[in-house]
């Protein structure tokens, strides 16, 4: 401590110290920004580029063969408001996230807190649990495709067993997209547990024998010491949660197609089907930007509100 | 010094090397060709084969397949290609997607590069039932290579059971619902266990659909591709024949049938009769435990399925030699011999009356006569739906049929929902 003021003392204060630390910081600065170069650079080019590429694209029309993309302002979103499958999909992707996300972090939480007991076969149970998350989306929605298949699936077998006709649970608008809300809880919470196991393993076990002696159920536990405890857990779950439940569509490609008659578009399949297939690239881009919109207005909502809600060991 | 020796040897191989491999592209003309998958089967294999023998008889040609997913992935590809440069020389692609690829200004008419009267002679050459979809504006864009039909498959044991001649298909729609009322078994607590008949909706069910709109004596759309008839009155009512089948008749399952599922609902005896593509005959014919019939499709007003499957096109951006040999390789794929190795491998419809004469042709049917139903079915056939925006119009009756079959909205008002849906997005094109 002594050596340090020492050379503190050393710097006389006048010109030519003052400019070493200028030189110091400028350094520091430099050093600074090319440690962040490659990640900024990266940034920069795959996500901030093509975000303002796709604003500045959704004002002009499509450009097709030899008729070359001319500026058409705010005519793309026009049409989306006069659009009935845009305002079907946006209707089923509400849906579809305010089931799942509330859906799987609940079974997420049960989950972890079962595993997280000392019980026979424990190490097994936790596998089970998480073995949904390693299988690809793609694999696990035609595992599925055969459990809804009508007549000889699976779950069709079990209610032929209490004597109850076939269901056309894909074919049917009032089941199908119930049936890829439950494909995409039963992959997701899994995912959610193992943060919410290792949260669990953060809590001190003092807090649980403080509570014994104070004689608190384990009701009472779990919703004054435990979910608080867990809440910056559930903040990343959370936004997890909602980034997927509009960016998953993988299962809606193998299952439905959309189908039947738009039931189960959502609003990045919906995208893909007037990019990719429509080749409507203008149309798109003013359709991705609502998806943008509508993530950023969560985004925002989960960082300035929920975040200062939030109590951080 | 032995090291020395052994690396300068090394790098003498290596120019040599690159001195062969940079002399032969300046003698031969690449070209890479998209494939796509559509049936059962080592397709990548057969499509392989060719290709080595094609380079064999044209020293001059390196033909390099490109196996490209599904027709959607192929038509994707393609299209992200030509907007961004490294296009292949020729492709398979869905028939319908003629007046995507005319309006992204991507492919070249085949009549431009016939030279010899042999070559329009071939173009003439192929069963006018496909050509329809290969045509517009008086020019040849597409050449049919693996095409297909819809056909239908009926298990003669149930005809059997259900008191039925096993040799005598339903012929008119008439016979369809009576037969099919025989056919449907219901379990004692009144739960169905065999349908009489299944048409599978799901993901395109606009192409199904056409085989009752024709067999009901109308047409969905114009050869320009310009104008669609969805709510026409008998397109309407050929609608509401498909929806009464399950909600009047109770012969056919309800809501959304799935096309993947189909062909293995019959074969567990869950459906009696199946409309399906003859794509499936070889899956069916392998694995079909019982004995089972292949007939056309029932008639109303008239016998009518539409075409169906992929044809070879030629793109813009190739050089003259590679467009010259593209359609070389195009003829040569296509010519009766391969046409007929090809139908038999896959189970698609051979494209030309010629490859039906030829002996290996001749020689399968004898032992499995069922292709010849395809064959003959196609002097009813006609075009499958194709206009300007293809995906997006077809999306519009897809969306009006789906909706119909749900309960969610009357035939009529579907269709008229569908047609106000297909005006507004083709009326650039008028």
């Amino acid at each position: 401590m002594h050596r340090t003021s020492g050379v503190d003392a050393r710097v006389k204060p006048g010109h030519d110290g003052w400019g070493r630390s200028l030189v110091n910081q400028f350094r520091a600065n430099i050093h600074g920004w090319l440690l962040l170069l490659p990640a900024a650079v990266l940034l920069a080019a795959f996500t901030h580029y093509p975000a303002v590429a796709t604003l500045w694209h959704s004002f002009f029309s499509t450009p097709k063969g030899n008729r070359p993309a001319r500026f058409i302002g705010l005519d793309q979103y026009q049409t989306m408001l006069e659009d009935p499958i845009f305002w079907i999909a946006l209707k089923n992707n509400l849906v579809f996230a305010a089931a799942t996300i509330p859906l799987s972090i609940v079974l997420a939480i049960l989950m972890a807190l079962w595993v997280n007991e000392k019980i026979v076969g424990r190490g097994l149970l936790r596998l089970a649990f998480f073995t949904p998350t390693m299988l690809p989306m793609i694999a696990v929605a035609n595992i599925w495709l055969f459990f809804y298949t009508p007549d000889y699936g699976l779950l069709d077998q079990i209610r032929g067993l209490f004597g109850l006709p076939a269901w056309n649970w894909l074919g049917s608008r009032d089941t199908a997209l119930w049936c890829l809300i439950a494909v995409t809880v039963w992959k997701e919470a899994g995912f959610f547990m193992i943060f919410y196991l290792a949260a669990l393993q953060q809590i001190s076990p003092d807090l649980a024998e403080a509570a014994a002696i104070e004689g608190t159920g384990r009701w009472t536990f779990f919703r004054r010491v435990t979910f608080p405890l867990l809440m910056p857990t559930t903040l990343f779950v959370l936004i997890n949660a909602v980034i997927n439940a509009f960016r998953l569509v993988d299962h809606v490609v193998v299952m439905t197609r959309g189908g039947p008659d738009n039931a189960t578009s959502l609003l990045l399949f919906y995208i893909y089907e007037i990019g990719f297939k429509f080749w409507d690239l203008g149309y798109a881009a003013a359709v991705t930007m609502v998806l943008l919109a509508v993530l950023a207005i969560v985004a925002c909502f989960q960082f300035f509100y929920l975040d200062r809600r939030i109590h951080y060991q | 010094m032995r090291r020395h020796l052994k690396s300068l040897t090394g790098a003498a191989a290596a120019l040599a090397l690159i001195g062969v491999a940079g002399a032969t592209p300046a003698a031969a003309v690449d070209l890479s060709f998209y494939y796509p998958v559509a049936v059962g089967g080592p397709i990548t294999k057969v499509v392989d084969g060719m290709a080595a023998d094609f380079e064999k008889e044209n020293p001059g040609i390196k033909v390099k397949p490109i196996y490209s997913g599904s027709y959607q992935d192929t038509i994707t590809k393609v299209l992200t290609a030509v907007k961004g440069g490294d296009v292949p020389q020729t492709a398979v692609i869905l028939s319908t997607d003629m007046f995507t690829l005319i309006d992204e200004d991507a492919i070249v008419p085949f009549d431009d590069l016939a030279k010899t009267d042999a070559d329009k002679a071939w173009i003439k050459s192929f069963y006018p039932g496909f050509m329809e979809n290969s045509q517009t504006g008086g020019k040849t864009w597409g050449i049919p290579f693996q095409r297909s039909t819809v056909v239908m498959y009926w298990n003669k044991e149930l005809f059997k059971e259900a008191g039925l001649d096993p040799n005598k298909p339903p012929a008119t729609w008439a016979e369809l619902v009576s037969m099919g009322q025989k056919l449907t078994k219901k379990d004692a607590s009144g739960n169905v266990q065999t349908w009489g008949v299944q048409v599978p909706s799901s993901g395109f069910p606009y192409w199904l659909f056409q085989a009752f709109t024709t067999q009901n004596d109308v047409v969905l759309m114009n050869q320009a591709g310009t104008e669609t008839y969805y709510d026409k009155p008998a397109v309407i009512e050929a609608l509401q024949f498909w929806v009464d089948l399950s909600t009047k008749h109770k012969i056919h399952p309800p809501g959304i049938v799935e096309w993947g599922t189909t062909p293995k609902d019959f074969f567990e005896r869950k459906a009696a009769i199946i409309w399906t593509t003859t794509g499936n005959l070889t899956n069916i014919k392998n694995n079909a435990k019982f004995d089972f019939g292949v007939a056309m499709l029932p008639a109303n007003k008239r016998r009518g399925s539409p075409t169906g499957g992929g044809n070879f096109y030629i793109f813009k951006k190739s050089t003259p030699e590679q467009k010259e040999a593209a359609f070389k390789f195009a003829k040569w794929m296509t010519e009766p011999k391969r046409a007929a190795e090809w139908a038999i491998a896959t189970g698609y419809v051979a494209v030309s009356s010629a490859a039906w004469e030829t002996p290996e042709m001749k020689k399968y049917v004898a032992d499995f006569p069922a292709p010849l139903v395809a064959r003959d079915q196609l002097q009813h056939a006609v075009a499958e739906l194709s206009t300007h925006e293809n995906q997006r119009v077809t999306k519009a009756l897809n969306d009006g049929l789906q909706a119909a079959l749900t309960g969610a909205k009357p035939a009529e008002q579907a269709m008229k929902d569908a047609q106000r849906e297909a005006e507004r997005i083709l009326k650039p094109y008028k």
